[in-house]
C-alpha cells in the first residue's frame, strides 16, 4: 500500500500529538495540565459548531444547550447509586434513573446519541427557518433545554444542580476524542456530503439546482455538529465534576461562537489553533479579574474584565479580520508553503493573477 | 376570582406596554438593515444605569437625570452602529450577527466591571409609588403611568412614520434598500434615526421598567431583549403596529399563563420562546406581517 505525502504527514502529526499529550503533565504543570485537558474538550465543541455554521453556513446558537443535554446524560449514567441519593435530597430522583450506572464510555456514547435526538426534535421545526431566524430559534431551543432542566427536579435534580460526578475525563479521553473528532471531520467535509454543505452554504439555490435535498442535508449536519456538542459536554461533566442548568448559559455558545470566528469559519486546523489559544488564553487572562497595576493605580479585583477583553476581541476580529486565522484554508504542508514560503517570482505573478481573475469572478 | 383577574390584567397592560415600547427598536432595526440588534437589550440596561448614577451618585433632580439618560443612550446606540454595524453593511450576514452578539457581550461585561455585578435599587419619585384602590383592586401610580406613557410615545411614532418626509424615507429604506438611495435617499441618516428612535424609545422602557421592577443589574437587559425581539417577530418583524401587537400579547401571555397556573412559574422564561417557535411555524411573517417571497 502505498501512502501519498498527505496521509503520512497526518499520521505523523497524530504521532506527535499523542507523544505531546503523553509528556503534557511534567511539560506543563499540574494546573496548566487541567487546562490542557479542558482545551481538548473545546476542540471538539468548536469543531461541532463549525461543522454547522462555517461548513454549513447554518447560524446555530443553541450549542450550549445539547452540550447540556449530553452532560446531563453523562452525569445520570455514571453517578453511584449513592452519589444519586446524596444529590437528589429535596426530591427523591425517578427510580427508573436512580439504579442506573454504566462505564464511562457507555455513558459518553449514550449522551451523544441523546444530544443527536434533542438536535434532531429542534431540527425538524427549526431548520425550516433561515438566517437570523434560525439563530433566534436555536438560541430559543438553547433557553427552553436549560429552563426544563432547572425545573424537572427528579431528573435533573433541578437549579442545585449534581455534584460528585466521577471525574473520568482525563487528558486522553479528551484529546484521544479530539483527534478522533478531527479524522472525521477531515473526512467527512472531503466526502461528497462535506462537497454538498459547502455548496449549500455558498449558494443554498444552485445547491439545490444541483440536486442536493437541502432539509435533509442540512438536518443531518446540524445533527452531527450538535451530537459533537453532546460528547463535548459528557467530556465536561466527567471532567469538572459538577454541573448545573446555569452554568451552560449563553456563555458557553459565545466561547465557542468566538473559537470558530477566530479560526475561521470553515476551517478544521483553524477551530483547533482557535480552541487550544481561547482556552489557555481564558486562564491565562485570569489575573485581569484579580489586582492589576496599570499607570501607577493599584486596580483591585476587577471581576468580568476577562469578558470584556474577550468579547472587544471577538468584535475586532469581526470587524477588521473577518476571514480569522485561516480562512477557510487548513493547514497543509502546501497551505504553509504557499503562505510562508519563498515563492519563485513567476509562481508569484500565476498566483497573483489568479487572485486577480477570481475577484474579477467574484465582482461580476 | 374578578379581582384577581383585574390585578392580573392591570399587570398584563404595564408589562405588555414596556415589551411593546422595547421591541420597537429591534423591529425598526431589523425593518431597514435586516440585522437583529443583540445589543438593544443593553442599551435599555445602560439606560437604567445613567438614571441611577445621575440621581444617586450626581445629585441630578429625577427628570433631568431621565433626560440626560435619554441623550447618552442615543448616543451609545448610534455609536454602536457607527462602529459596530456599519463597517459590516455589506459583509455576510453572520458576520453582522456575530458583530452584534460581541456588542451585546462587551457592554454587559463591561457593565459588570463599571456598574459592578450587585443589584442596585432604581431611583423614583415617591408619586410613582402611591397606590389606588380601584374596585378593590390595588394598582400602583406606575401601572397605570406606564401604559399612559407608552401609548403617547407610540402615537407619536405612528405619526412620525407615517406623515412626515423622514418617516417616508425610512420606509422606502424597508421597503428597498438599494433603490431609494437612487432616489437620493441620504441612507446612511435615515438609518441612524432609526437607531435614535428606538433607543430613545428603550430609553424610556428602561425608565418605566426601572420603576416598576426597582432593581438593576448588568444583565437585566438580557431577558427583556431576547422576549422583545420575539414579540417583534410575533407581530410580523419590521411592522410597527406589529411589534406594539406583539408585546401587548406577550405581556399577556406571560402574566395570564403564571397567574392563572401558578405551576408553570418555573418556565416562565421559555413561553416567549415557545410562542416564537409556534408563530414561525404557522406563520413565518409575523401576525401583521406581509408574505415576503425569496427574490433569488
Amino acid at each position: 500500500m502505498k501512502l501519498s505525502r498527505n496521509t503520512l504527514l497526518a499520521l505523523a502529526a497524530i504521532v506527535v500529538a499523542l507523544v505531546v499529550v503523553f509528556f503534557a503533565r511534567p511539560l506543563l504543570g499540574q494546573f496548566w495540565f487541567g487546562i490542557f485537558t479542558l482545551a481538548g474538550i473545546f476542540v471538539t465543541l468548536a469543531l461541532g459548531l463549525n461543522l454547522i455554521n462555517g461548513f454549513t453556513g447554518l447560524f446555530s446558537l443553541g450549542h450550549a444547550g445539547f452540550m447540556a443535554v449530553g452532560a446531563y446524560t453523562v452525569a445520570i449514567c455514571t453517578m453511584s447509586p449513592d452519589a444519586k441519593k446524596q444529590n437528589f435530597f429535596l426530591e427523591p430522583m425517578n427510580p427508573l434513573l436512580a439504579g442506573i450506572q454504566t462505564p464511562f464510555w457507555v455513558a459518553l456514547i449514550l449522551g451523544t446519541a441523546v444530544a443527536a435526538l434533542a438536535a434532531w426534535l429542534v431540527a425538524i421545526p427549526a431548520l425550516r427557518l433561515r438566517d437570523d431566524y434560525l439563530a433566534i430559534a436555536t438560541l430559543g431551543f438553547g433557553e427552553i433545554i436549560r429552563v426544563v432542566f432547572s425545573n424537572t427536579q427528579s431528573i435533573t435534580n433541578g437549579a442545585q444542580g449534581l455534584i460528585r460526578i466521577p471525574t473520568e475525563t482525563n487528558v486522553w479521553w479528551s484529546w484521544c476524542i479530539a483527534i478522533l473528532m478531527i479524522v472525521f471531520m477531515v473526512r467527512l467535509v472531503g466526502s461528497s456530503f462535506g462537497r454538498s454543505l459547502k455548496a449549500i452554504r455558498d449558494d443554498e439555490v444552485a445547491a439545490e439546482a444541483m440536486g442536493i435535498n437541502l432539509y435533509r442535508t442540512k438536518i443531518t449536519s446540524f445533527v452531527i455538529g450538535s451530537a459533537m456538542a453532546g460528547l463535548g459536554g459528557g467530556l465536561l461533566a466527567g471532567f469538572l465534576g459538577s454541573i448545573d442548568p446555569k452554568m451552560f448559559n449563553f456563555l458557553y455558545t459565545f466561547n465557542i461562537v468566538l473559537i470558530i470566528v477566530l479560526g475561521g469559519l470553515g476551517s478544521i486546523s483553524g477551530s483547533v489553533i482557535a480552541a487550544v489559544v481561547i482556552t489557555f488564553g481564558m486562564e491565562w487572562l485570569r489575573f485581569l479579574d484579580g489586582s492589576v497595576e496599570a499607570f501607577g493605580y493599584k486596580i483591585s479585583g476587577v471581576p468580568g474584565l476577562r469578558m470584556v477583553v474577550f468579547s472587544a476581541l471577538l468584535l475586532a476580529v469581526v470587524l477588521f479580520w473577518r476571514e480569522g486565522l485561516m480562512g477557510k484554508n487548513e493547514l497543509t504542508p502546501d497551505y504553509v508553503k504557499r503562505r510562508f514560503g519563498r515563492k519563485p517570482k513567476v509562481a508569484a505573478a500565476t498566483a497573483s493573477a489568479s487572485t486577480t481573475s477570481k475577484k474579477g469572478d467574484a465582482d461580476a | 376570582m374578578v379581582q384577581i383577574l383585574l390585578q392580573n390584567l392591570a399587570n398584563a397592560v404595564s408589562l405588555g406596554s414596556l415589551y411593546a415600547l422595547i421591541a420597537i427598536g429591534y423591529t425598526m432595526v431589523y425593518g431597514i438593515i435586516r440585522l437583529i440588534n443583540f445589543a438593544h437589550g443593553d442599551v435599555f440596561m445602560f439606560a437604567l444605569y445613567v438614571v441611577y448614577y445621575g440621581a444617586v451618585i450626581f445629585f441630578l433632580p429625577w427628570p433631568l437625570a431621565v433626560l440626560v439618560s435619554i441623550i447618552l443612550t442615543v448616543i451609545l446606540a448610534v455609536t454602536i452602529e457607527r462602529f459596530a454595524y456599519r463597517p459590516l453593511r455589506t459583509a455576510p450576514k453572520l458576520s453582522v450577527l456575530i458583530s452584534a452578539i460581541g456588542v451585546s457581550f462587551f457592554l454587559e461585561s463591561l457593565a459588570t466591571v463599571i456598574f459592578g455585578g450587585l443589584p442596585k435599587s432604581f431611583p423614583a419619585p415617591d408619586f410613582f409609588n402611591g397606590v389606588n384602590t380601584i374596585g378593590g383592586v390595588a394598582i400602583p401610580n406606575v401601572t397605570i403611568v406606564i401604559p399612559i406613557v407608552a401609548f403617547v410615545c407610540l402615537a407619536g411614532l405612528v405619526y412620525i412614520i407615517e406623515h412626515t418626509k423622514t418617516g417616508m424615507a425610512m420606509r422606502a429604506v424597508s421597503r428597498d434598500y438599494t433603490a431609494s438611495r437612487l432616489m437620493a435617499i441620504d441612507v446612511d441618516r435615515t438609518v441612524t434615526l432609526t437607531f435614535v428612535i428606538g433607543s430613545a424609545l428603550a430609553a424610556i422602557g428602561g425608565v418605566l421598567w426601572g420603576i416598576r421592577y426597582t432593581q438593576i443589574v448588568p444583565l437585566m437587559g438580557v431577558m427583556p431583549g431576547l422576549k422583545c425581539f420575539i414579540a417583534a417577530v410575533i407581530g410580523g418583524i419590521g411592522n410597527i403596529k406589529g411589534a406594539m401587537l406583539g408585546g401587548f400579547l406577550l405581556g399577556f401571555l406571560e402574566i395570564f399563563l403564571v397567574g392563572l397556573m401558578p405551576s408553570l412559574t418555573g418556565y416562565r422564561d421559555a413561553f416567549a420562546f415557545i410562542a416564537l417557535i409556534l408563530i414561525l411555524l404557522v406563520r413565518p411573517q409575523g401576525l401583521l406581517g406581509a408574505q415576503v417571497t425569496d427574490k433569488v
